[in-house]
């Protein structure tokens, strides 16, 4: 639209003419940062969050200790607290902790603009970009801090149960692990932030982001199965192989677009490095399968990398989008005192 | 000398859709003077000034203000107005020292200059012995007048102020246009008032111009609009007069 080309090339001109305005970024990141920790929404979350992964990682620490008694300790077994027991804490991020990012970005335009404090803001000789990026900014240095605090106190934790010390290789990977992790939870932050921007309602911009995190949920959970079996049916007697490859793909595909699979599968080697490949489904034998088993090695640290790297591209690229949308509205946006 | 030109606009024009909420304005406020920018609800007084601070772009034509255009440059246009929007907000957990605060830093007012500016303001607008309470506790009057030291911590050359007594009680209205007064006398900081409250603008105004639905229907001193409209030189009409004689023409 012309209108748009308009606002880019004034953006661009304001650029060159006045240079990156670090100042402004800097102001808002740091107010926002204070608010973000002063307030009651982070210490509950915080809390909810704190004792969902300790109680997690405590079950799965104490039933894995029993597993292990007696026999030699496996490779990585440091990493097993993680990814070990049916509700791991790899399982809780990919599906609870997107709260976090929902909880800390759902209000963070609309809230300022229905109180009036937007159109001062925005008043004022600064970029208007610098408030969404200084607000954006913000929100992923509260997610890191709440995610490392959170590692390393399982870390510790785990540490205690276990009895096993993480080799460099395991720090190496939890690190990995926990930037996926960030960026992961930087996207729904992003999905928040949009809804605030083209709701101006508090309540259905918090409605709209907990529906798409809803959605996902279940989606993940069913999707794949329900449309892999639509589109490519297996049939019990004689499915020949074709049909199920076609079915494992059409399953992978669907799972890929939801980011909550992807999530799973860029931190699927890195945190379990015994499983060799992304896609749940590889076509072997029962006896294969327990060949595979017996001499089962973990994936080195380069290699798992190499697998994931796809995924976490376009991780980090949907959460890009997703902010760049939110960037494009709220820059052509008029801020009106209501 | 003539006084300059400090805001000036050429045949602008803000269309929303087919409707045009500003049609062909020329607007001229002159350097220290008090312009009153009266008209009724929606008459495009609102979105008139959000196109002299650059928040939003005209569909045509264009705007000065201080020699900028705040389209292109709204960023030098910003450094030197103060805009008071109507129903002004504050962060309301913090206390009104630190919503200045948050205000200085935006405009790269370093703390050491920026606190004596803020004593200066609250005493000014007369919130000195308040400075330290919660924006939540305020008033609607004390929060209007929070929103003038607000815009003073940056040394603005204009202020434009959206309604600025609305919602005011007769006493909090006539302090804010005596405070209003003083400013620009004292500071000689021109002033862009808009009010839809013709009573209380008319009496500080040097010149008023009147919006009617997008249109400025008559622009000058009082006493001039009074004779060109009733032809009855010396005699007395209330703005309201005048004002309900342009609205039932248009």
């Amino acid at each position: 639209m012309g209108n748009q080309a308009k606002t880019f090339t004034k953006n661009l001109r304001e650029l060159l003419s006045e240079g990156i305005d670090t100042h402004g970024l800097l102001v808002v990141f740091k107010k926002e940062l204070t608010d973000h920790f002063s307030s009651y929404r982070f210490i509950i979350l915080f809390a909810l969050i704190a004792m969902v992964s300790l109680i997690s990682t405590y079950t799965t620490g104490v039933s894995l200790r029993e597993e292990l008694e007696g026999i030699t300790k496996p490779k990585l077994v440091f990493l097993m607290i993680f990814t070990r027991g049916g509700l791991s804490l790899d399982w809780f991020v990919a599906f609870l902790f997107p709260l976090i990012g929902i909880v800390l970005g759902f209000d963070s335009i609309n809230r300022e603009i229905s109180a009036g404090t937007m159109s001062k803001l925005v008043s004022q000789p600064i970029f208007r970009d610098s408030v969404i990026n200084g607000k954006f900014l913000a929100g992923i240095t509260t997610i890191s801090i709440m995610l490392v605090s959170i590692v390393l106190v399982i870390s510790g934790l785990g540490l205690r149960v276990l009895g096993v010390v993480p080799g460099i290789e395991e720090v190496w990977r939890i690190i990995i692990y926990l930037v996926i992790s960030i960026i992961y939870i930087s996207f729904w932050l992003g999905i928040a932030m949009l809804s605030s921007i083209v709701f101006r309602s508090i309540a259905t911009s918090a409605l709209a982001s907990i529906a798409i995190w809803v959605f996902f949920f279940f989606f993940t959970l069913l999707g794949p199965v329900t449309v892999a079996n639509a589109i490519a049916p297996l049939n019990q007697a004689g499915a020949d192989s074709e049909t199920i490859i076609r079915h494992a793909r059409v399953q992978e595909r669907v799972r890929l677009s939801s980011p909550m699979g992807l999530y799973n599968d860029a931190t699927a080697t890195v945190i379990d490095p015994m499983r060799k490949t992304t896609s749940s489904v590889v076509l072997m034998g029962p006896m294969e399968r327990l060949l595979s088993a017996r001499f089962q090695n973990p994936l080195p640290l380069s290699q798992s990398i190499l697998v994931v790297w796809p995924y976490i591209v376009s991780l980090i690229a949907i959460t890009l989008v997703c902010f760049g949308f939110s960037y494009a509205v709220f820059m052509r946006q008029e801020i009106r005192s209501v | 000398m003539d006084p300059q030109t400090i805001i000036e606009t050429k045949s602008l024009y803000k269309y929303y859709g087919q409707q045009a909420a500003v049609d062909n304005l020329d607007l001229h406020v002159l350097e220290g003077e008090i312009f009153g920018f009266l008209g009724p609800n929606g008459a495009g007084k609102t979105t008139t000034i959000l196109m002299l601070l650059g928040l939003t772009e005209p569909s045509k034509g264009e705007a000065r203000v201080c020699g900028f255009d705040p389209t292109r440059e709204p960023l030098k246009v910003k450094r030197l107005v103060g805009y008071l929007p109507e129903n002004v907000g504050f962060y309301r957990d913090m206390t009104a020292r630190e919503n200045l605060q948050y205000v200085a830093k935006l405009n790269n007012i370093p703390d050491m200059t920026s606190s004596p500016k803020i004593d200066e303001a609250l005493q000014i607008v007369g919130l000195s012995e308040d400075g330290e309470r919660k924006v939540e506790t305020y008033s609607r009057g004390m929060s209007q007048r929070l929103g003038i030291a607000e815009v003073l911590i940056k040394d603005p050359k204009v202020c434009v102020l959206d309604e600025p007594t609305l919602g005011l009680d007769p006493d909090g209205a006539i302090r804010m246009i005596e405070l209003i007064r003083s400013l620009s006398r004292e500071r000689k900081i021109t002033m862009l008032i808009s009010s839809h409250n013709l009573d209380q603008v008319q009496r500080i105004s040097h010149r008023v111009g009147i919006m009617i639905r997008g249109k400025m229907v008559a622009v000058g001193p009082m006493e001039d609009l009074a004779t060109e409209k009733f032809g009855v030189g010396k005699e007395k009409y209330t703005l309201e007069q005048i004002y309900m004689k342009y609205f039932h023409e248009v």
